[in-house]
């Protein structure tokens, strides 16, 4: 399988990375791509950006981790993630996974799988900047833990996506 | 050892990361955050509520019971929030 992680400051194109991961090839017959966006919004108040902390070398390894354990669970054809850090403006990509696989569900699922594991396990931190209240740290959210643990096989799950 | 510090556990504690000697008795990552709560005033404060620090012996996530003999580098953080 064509796996490609990335961290990077400076921004992505989608559509080039999905026609990378296709281009030449004839066994794949499904491609999903998921994009992250950074919101103009926090909690209902307006932001003037995102700097994104992240823990280089554990950060990578992590998303490797996921990949792998993504590409025993399912029929995957090739699988692309870029993760951006530092300052992020509103309305700019902060996260793209790219699945291929030959039939849609694999694709599908394995997306869904890694940015649930993205937002929980992997070694990011969002600072918010807000123009009237100065800076804060973003919150982790329980619906972001729930999503990801709804992976966990019982019994004999998973142990490498933990 | 070298322990790394990421977030707000990096602002409150005034610096990115340093090299610390425990003593012996200092067993386990929660061992080494009760140690190093007794280290200063911002210390203290990263470390207030222990159950939220998060943390990675050699660039892998354990938990407070893990064993730290050995380790190389040890980091300790709040609650992911990437994606």
């Amino acid at each position: 399988m064509t796996a490609t992680i990335r961290l990077q400051q400076e921004p992505f194109d989608a559509a080039t990375e999905a026609r990378a991961l296709t281009h030449g090839r004839t066994n794949i017959g499904a491609v999903v791509t998921f994009t992250g966006i950074c919101r103009g919004d926090e909690n209902g108040e307006p932001i003037a950006g995102l700097t994104l902390e992240h823990y280089p070398g554990m950060a990578e390894a992590e998303i490797a981790r996921h990949v792998e354990a993504a590409e025993r669970r399912w029929s995957l054809l090739g699988v692309t993630v870029i993760h951006r850090f530092g300052r992020i403006a509103p309305g700019e990509d902060i996260v793209l996974v790219v699945t291929a696989s030959s039939h849609r569900q694999d694709a599908f699922a394995a997306a869904e799988f890694l940015m649930d594991y993205l937002k929980t396990r992997a070694p990011f931190w969002k600072r918010v900047e807000r123009a009237a209240s100065g800076g804060s740290w973003v919150d982790a959210k329980t619906s972001d833990d729930a999503a990801a643990d709804r992976w966990i096989k019982k019994p004999g799950h998973d142990q490498a996506a933990e | 050892m070298k322990v790394l510090y990421f977030a707000w556990v990096r602002e409150r504690i005034g610096k990115p990361e340093e090299d610390v000697a425990p003593p012996a008795s200092v067993a386990t990552v929660g061992d080494l955050i009760t140690w190093l709560s007794g280290r200063g005033e911002g210390y203290a404060h990263a470390f207030e509520n222990p159950r939220v620090i998060r943390a990675a012996i050699d660039r892998a996530h354990v938990r407070a019971d893990a064993a730290i003999a050995g380790a190389r580098e040890i980091a300790f953080f709040p609650p992911m929030t990437g994606g």
